[in-house]
């Protein structure tokens, strides 16, 4: 069985992004990045099924420069087995595209489940995986919070919080599973962990290899900031607050 | 084309506040671009929703439901509306933002090779070629412009953010469309859903919260409190993740950047700290109130009324306070 594993660098989940002075761009010089949270969730998951005993490749893939490779390497730490990186040379892709890439990196790879994260903290588009599965035309489970495999391995029972409550599905696979915050707990990298990952294959791909369409009809053209809120005002006790929110006409 | 069409999924028995927010946006993407918009239910209250529906202002409002649409799934519904779209034409193509069209919307503009903005907060200008649009990024510390350069588009909506239509002068044409079959995909199957009942108000139609946070210590604590005070105000109860991931509460009452995002009236943050995480949910509600015993909480910079003081007395006077008032 062969699990492949989207994954996306992302700023440091607490990171304060700055825009540029000039406003039209990001000010990243100090910014940490990592793994996108909900993508480490999509890791660890395709770890627990190997380890679960079934015979698994884990790949990991990513669509995104050189300094990616820091991220493909954690996940190699974690303990994926190799590494996929689709190098865009410097093109600016939109959502499309980079779902394009990874499909034409999945019918490559032929895996039978791709876990992905169900966002990705920096653009929160949330589209790639869903726009994957549409590619593909495989079923798709999103904001996973469990995933068993079938004993004979054909097919998943995903738990799925949706804005209802706990939806449950069945995915014959192949299939596209997005990962949610309750899903898992990433481990952490061991160090003998560390030193394998070293040693294990990142292949690299150019994006005109893939057969990329090539036109981005969505991009970002600025940046602003929040609008500043007034400060707030303290009060002291419960009386005084429902006096403030009655004169307010709020409650 | 200038015309935007409105997918509301038809499942409950009334329309939602959300679903009046799509119209709205429709209504102003329509003005946006100098065209009309018109109205697709999909689902099994199709026909039975048509004639509220028929009152917000569409040219027409489409029915469209059969069995495979009966309990939604992804594949179906992203199909349902390629096939609705077969052979005619939107500029735009619209739902309120869901846990549902977060899933199947990407698919749909995946299946038309047509790219989408996700959970916009603001149009900013439509035409036929171009269509900008303000959505929030970074844990929603930063709003981004968004520019889709296409003759169509999808896009999904924060309905926290766009006011339902003014009332129409004339009700909408409504028009059955006949649902295609194979529109379910052999891989996916719906088991079921487990909700956890309630009797207090849903979220995202709430004019007032209570959100409790890991400071009320769970349901032998302070949580009970909390759930006091939300009734004597007949407000909805909201929860950070710290409180769901403790079992303390059911996920669908997570606020925040992985939950639901919700701008009522009146936010009661009591015993949370305001992580950005957090603030992404819900930031944009009208009077954020917090309760911390913690004067540097990161909710109080966000907070316009700010009560330093231990939840477990400043709760129960409040709720002693509203109840002396009101009876
Ligand atoms: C990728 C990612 C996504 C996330 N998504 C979400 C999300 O959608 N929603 C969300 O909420 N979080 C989310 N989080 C988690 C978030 O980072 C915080 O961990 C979480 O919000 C903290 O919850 P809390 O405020 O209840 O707990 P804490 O941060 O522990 O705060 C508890 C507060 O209670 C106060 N307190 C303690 N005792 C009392 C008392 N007796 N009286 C009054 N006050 C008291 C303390 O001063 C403190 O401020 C996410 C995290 C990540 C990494
Ligand atoms: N450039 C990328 N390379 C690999 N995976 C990606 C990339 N962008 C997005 N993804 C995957 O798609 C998920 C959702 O991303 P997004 O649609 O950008 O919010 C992420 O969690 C990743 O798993």
């Amino acid at each position: 069985m062969k699990l492949l594993v989207t994954l996306k660098r992302t700023p440091q989940r607490d990171a304060r992004i700055r825009i540029s002075e000039a406003g039209d761009s990001l000010d990243l010089d100090n910014v940490q990045f990592e793994v996108n949270p909900f993508d480490e969730l999509a890791v660890e998951e395709a770890l627990r099924i190997r380890e679960a005993g079934a015979e698994v490749e884990v790949v990991v893939v990513t669509v995104g420069g050189e300094e990616c490779q820091q991220q493909l390497i954690s996940a190699l730490a974690m303990g994926a087995d190799r590494a996929v990186r689709v190098e865009p040379s410097g093109q600016s892709l939109d959502s499309l595209r980079v779902a394009g890439a990874l499909v034409a990196v999945a019918r490559r790879e032929e895996p039978d489940l791709v876990l992905a994260g169900k966002l990705a903290v920096d653009d929160e588009c949330g589209q790639v995986p869903a726009m994957m599965a549409g590619l593909l035309g495989w079923p798709q489970a999103n904001q996973a919070s469990s995933v068993e495999l079938s004993e004979d391995a054909s097919s998943l029972r995903v738990v799925c919080e949706v804005d209802a409550g706990l939806e449950t599905v069945t995915l014959a696979l192949p299939a596209v599973v997005m990962a949610d915050l309750r899903l898992n707990e990433p481990r952490y990298a061991s160090l003998p962990g560390i030193m394998k990952a070293k040693k294990k294959p990142v292949e690299v791909l150019a994006l005109d290899e893939l057969g990329d369409a090539g036109s981005t009809r969505s991009r970002v053209t600025g940046f602003r900031a929040l609008e500043e809120k007034s400060p707030g005002v303290r009060i002291d006790t419960a009386e005084e607050l429902v006096r403030a929110l009655e004169e307010r006409k709020l409650v | 084309m200038t015309d935007t069409l409105v997918v509301i999924q038809a499942a409950a028995a009334e329309l939602s506040k959300s679903d009046l927010s799509a119209a709205g946006f429709g209504s102003q993407a329509a003005s946006a671009a100098g065209g009309v918009f018109d109205i697709l239910l999909l689902g099994p209250m199709a026909s039975s929703l048509s004639s509220t529906a028929a009152g917000l202002g569409a040219r027409t409002v489409f029915t469209m439901s059969s069995g495979e649409l009966e309990a939604y799934t992804a594949e179906a519904y992203a199909s349902a509306v390629e096939a609705f779209l077969e052979g005619r034409s939107w500029r735009l193509v619209a739902a309120a933002t869901s846990s549902s069209t977060k899933e199947y919307f990407p698919r749909l503009a995946a299946l038309l090779d047509v790219p989408m903005a996700s959970d916009v907060l603001k149009i900013e200008s439509s035409d036929s070629q171009r269509v900008v649009f303000t959505r929030a990024v970074f844990v929603g510390n930063l709003l981004a412009t968004v520019e889709l350069e296409a003759p169509r588009a999808l896009v999904t909506c924060r309905a926290s953010e766009f006011e339902p239509p003014a009332a129409a002068a004339e009700p909408s044409t409504i028009q059955e469309v006949e649902a295609p079959s194979g529109l379910a995909h052999p891989g996916k199957s719906f088991v079921g859903i487990e909700a956890a009942s309630s009797d207090r108000p849903d979220l995202k139609e709430a004019d007032i919260i209570v959100s409790v946070g890991r400071g009320t210590r769970g349901p032998g604590e302070g949580i009970p409190l909390c759930e006091k005070l939300a009734d004597t105000l007949g407000a909805a109860l909201g929860a950070t993740r710290a409180v769901v991931d403790a079992g303390w509460m059911a996920n669908e009452f997570q606020i925040g950047q992985t939950g639901k995002i919700v701008a009522p009236e009146v936010y009661i943050a009591i015993g949370l700290s305001g992580s950005i995480q957090h603030l992404a949910g819900m930031r944009n509600s009208k009077t954020i109130v917090a309760i911390n015993t913690d004067p540097e909480a990161p909710i109080f910079d966000v907070a316009d009324f700010g009560l330093v003081a231990d939840l477990f007395d400043a709760v129960p006077e409040l709720t002693a306070v509203l109840e002396k008032r009101g009876g």
